[in-house]
């Protein structure tokens, strides 16, 4: 048999989604009318369930496919399990969004939003499952490509478009300098692949001037994706712009997609006596990524801006446990991007569920005055979620921060660690508020009743997972983040 | 010493011509210099000895999207010396940032030659004996790039979805060829006759 089916078989979710994303456009396409939305995103569903499906039964140890350019770890399959599960959930909540447009006659409403959503989460599939910086280089535009489009999905409202073009323009930027960096560490180091690098760079007596150019540029082009903080500033525009549904989308698979990649190029291809160069980095964009968006997110009235800020924040956090480069750093970070995927995505589901009784979405945190009374459920779920993302002790969210923080400090990073403390307090703050609004305000905002029993269910269900019961998740998410940490750490 | 006289020819026009690319008043003008960078540097890479790639900017940049600005620079009626007024008031500010820059490269890159450290790798000096650059960039994206390149198909296949996305409305009340309606038309469905009285007209 011809090596390459031995390939494909390796990249199982790459080839499901592939063969599912050409198969929805054809189902979209052939179903027509007011039907082809539903059809086409139950079935994007069931083409990501089956794509985690076949994570399964792959094998524990490491597997290269396609010549060196693809890899299989227990790294990228517990990110690709967050990453399938993220990308379900957004094609999921947006369905009553699209329905509502589609009944308005609005041309928003269109089948394309299923297909374009399992394109983009092919990129991420593929961005962390990156073995060259080639494939790197394909997954991220496979994965940014669609999000631009989706920004602007709500074509007819002029903020959704300016989102839009606004991601586009400084995503193409941020693309040109990646590959920018790219074209010098291939020149510095004579390869695209990352283990290779490694072993090159392993071997010259003092480090090349070059290629550290080169990892700036890379670094610089990933911070723009994760919207680490020199390069944060399309996040709040955009998430304000572009349709809710998307922002969530935005906020949570991506994040998780880029976090990973990042890890992996800078551990796997720049270890030993590079690390300390990209540390340097590593731990400037984390401190400034906490300071800014615990401070700046404190001015915010807009929910959707807030959360903006919050994300940039959270990404601080995770950024600390990379700084160590260690295995226990790496551990920490995988758990920090799962609990953060599901804190995120419940509050946004929340912003999602209410709408004002014209029906017009709740925008600003006004609009929350008062939920405790009369939406007491979502209220309490978003409480959850607020304590949560403020890592208060029994919630969920506390111990992501602790596990990043006793990473930094085990690593010796004590004032990273203390900075990220400050930053937290300060952030608890505007968390605490957006309680403060919903619990002890009286209501302003008249709230249509409409509510939609799977978007109801998924919040119930992340809201338990980030409540203390989800501690009872603690040990094994801490025993699969180990092992896809040390997957990147050749023993 | 020909090689030289090439690459220091085709060097100054290149430079010149991308400087005036960001200099000319016109922008009919600053297309046609990126044509001309485009010529120049495709003679640059004729001199490294790679004709394919050399074929290729002018094949694709100069024939496709060279051409595609010409025609967006000329549909669109923007006065680009207005745009730019606004940049002149924030020149002093970028060349502030431009200068940091220069010096911080210039401070890093002073006792560092340039190409020291470069590794080229033994498979990637050139195209093996007897066989030409095109076949040989051939073999390599067809076999062990072949998931980079299969995947760039798929990039292309989101462009196309999304283009149709942003753009494709149904629109009311356009009035459009039908050929089917056309070609079905029969004498009956479209002609009358009728009376018309004397001095009264007809009624259609």
């Amino acid at each position: 048999m011809h090596p390459i089916f031995a390939s494909i078989a390796i990249a199982g979710p790459e080839t499901v989604l592939t063969l599912g994303s050409l198969a929805a456009l054809m189902l979209g396409t052939f179903t027509g009318g007011g039907r082809a939305l539903t059809v086409t995103s139950l079935f994007a569903v069931a083409i990501l369930g089956l794509a985690g499906f076949t994570l399964l039964d792959a094998p524990a140890g490491p597997s290269v496919a396609f010549d060196g350019l693809y890899v299989a770890d227990a790294f990228s399959a517990f990110l690709k399990v967050i990453i399938l599960a993220a990308a379900a959930a957004s094609v999921l909540l947006a369905l009553p969004w699209l329905a509502d447009h589609n009944a308005k006659g609005s041309s928003s409403a269109r089948f394309e939003y299923p297909v374009l959503l399992l394109l983009a989460t092919l990129g991420m599939a593929i961005m962390v499952s990156a073995n060259d910086l080639l494939t790197l280089y394909v997954g991220l535009e496979l994965a940014a490509l669609p999000s631009y489009v989706l920004a602007a999905f709500h074509r007819g409202d002029d903020r959704s478009a300016e989102a839009g073009l606004k991601y586009f323009v400084l995503g193409a930027l941020a693309s040109g300098i990646l590959l920018y960096g790219v074209t010098l560490v291939y020149g510095f180091a004579g390869s695209t692949q990352l283990d290779v690098i490694a072993g090159i760079v392993g071997g010259q007596q003092e480090r090349s001037l070059g290629l550290l150019f080169g990892i700036v540029f890379i670094l610089s082009g990933l911070a723009f994706k994760v919207s680490a903080v020199p390069f944060h500033m399309w996040t709040p525009d955009v998430y304000e712009g572009a349709p809710t549904p998307v922002a969530a989308f935005f906020a949570a698979a991506p994040k998780a997609a880029a976090l990973g990649l990042m890890a992996r190029v800078l551990v796997v291809a720049f270890p030993g006596q590079v690390a300390p160069d990209w540390q340097q980095i590593i731990l400037f964009i984390a401190i400034a990524s906490m300071v800014l968006g615990a401070v700046a997110a404190v001015a915010q009235t807009n929910i959707k801006r807030l959360l903006a800020y919050s994300s940039i924040a959270n990404i601080g956090f995770a950024l600390v446990g990379l700084a160590p480069g260690s295995p226990g750093g790496i551990s920490a970070l995988l758990f920090y991007i799962c609990v953060y995927v599901a804190m995120t995505l419940g509050s946004f589901l929340v912003v999602l569920q209410l709408a004002r009784a014209d029906g017009s979405p709740v925008e600003t945190m006004a609009d929350f005055a008062g939920l405790s009374k009369t939406r007491p459920g979502l209220a309490l779920a978003m409480a959850v979620f607020m304590f949560s993302l403020a890592g208060i002790p029994p919630l969920l969210g506390f111990w992501p921060k602790f596990a990043v923080f006793q990473a930094a400090i085990n690593a010796g990073l004590l004032g990273l660690a203390i900075v990220g403390f400050v930053a937290s307090v300060v952030a608890a703050f505007y968390y605490l508020r957006l309680i403060k609004i919903m619990y002890f305000d009286p209501p302003a905002t008249a709230l249509a009743p409409a509510a939609n029993p799977v978007n109801g269910a998924m919040i119930a269900g992340l809201a338990l997972f980030c409540s203390p019961i989800g501690m009872l998740a603690l040990s094994p998410l801490a025993a699969a983040t180990a092992r896809a940490a040390a997957a990147l750490f050749p023993a | 010493m020909t090689a030289a006289l090439a690459f220091w020819l085709f060097a100054v026009v290149l430079l010149t011509a991308a400087l005036m690319v960001i200099t000319a008043k016109n922008p009919v003008h600053s297309v046609l210099w990126l044509i001309t960078c485009f010529f120049n540097a495709a003679g640059l890479f004729i001199l490294l000895g790679a004709e394919f790639l050399a074929m290729l900017l002018v094949i694709v940049y100069v024939g496709a999207v060279a051409v595609l600005f010409l025609f967006v620079v000329m549909m669109l009626d923007i006065d680009f010396r207005a745009l730019r007024r606004g940049a002149l008031n924030n020149l002093p500010l970028g060349l502030f940032v431009a200068g940091i820059i220069l010096t911080e490269t210039l401070l890093v890159a002073t006792g560092w030659q340039a190409g020291q450290g470069v590794i080229v790798h033994e498979a990637l000096a050139g195209p093996p004996a007897g066989m030409s650059n095109t076949q040989w960039i051939g073999s390599q994206l067809y076999t062990r790039y072949v998931f980079v390149f299969s995947m760039s198909g798929l990039l292309l296949l989101a462009a196309m979805v999304g283009a149709i996305v942003l753009t494709h409305r149904r629109r009311i009340g356009v009035k459009k060829q039908s050929i089917a309606a056309q070609t079905a038309r029969t004498p009956a469905g479209t002609l009358g006759v009728g009376k018309a009285p004397l001095g009264q007209g007809v009624e259609l």
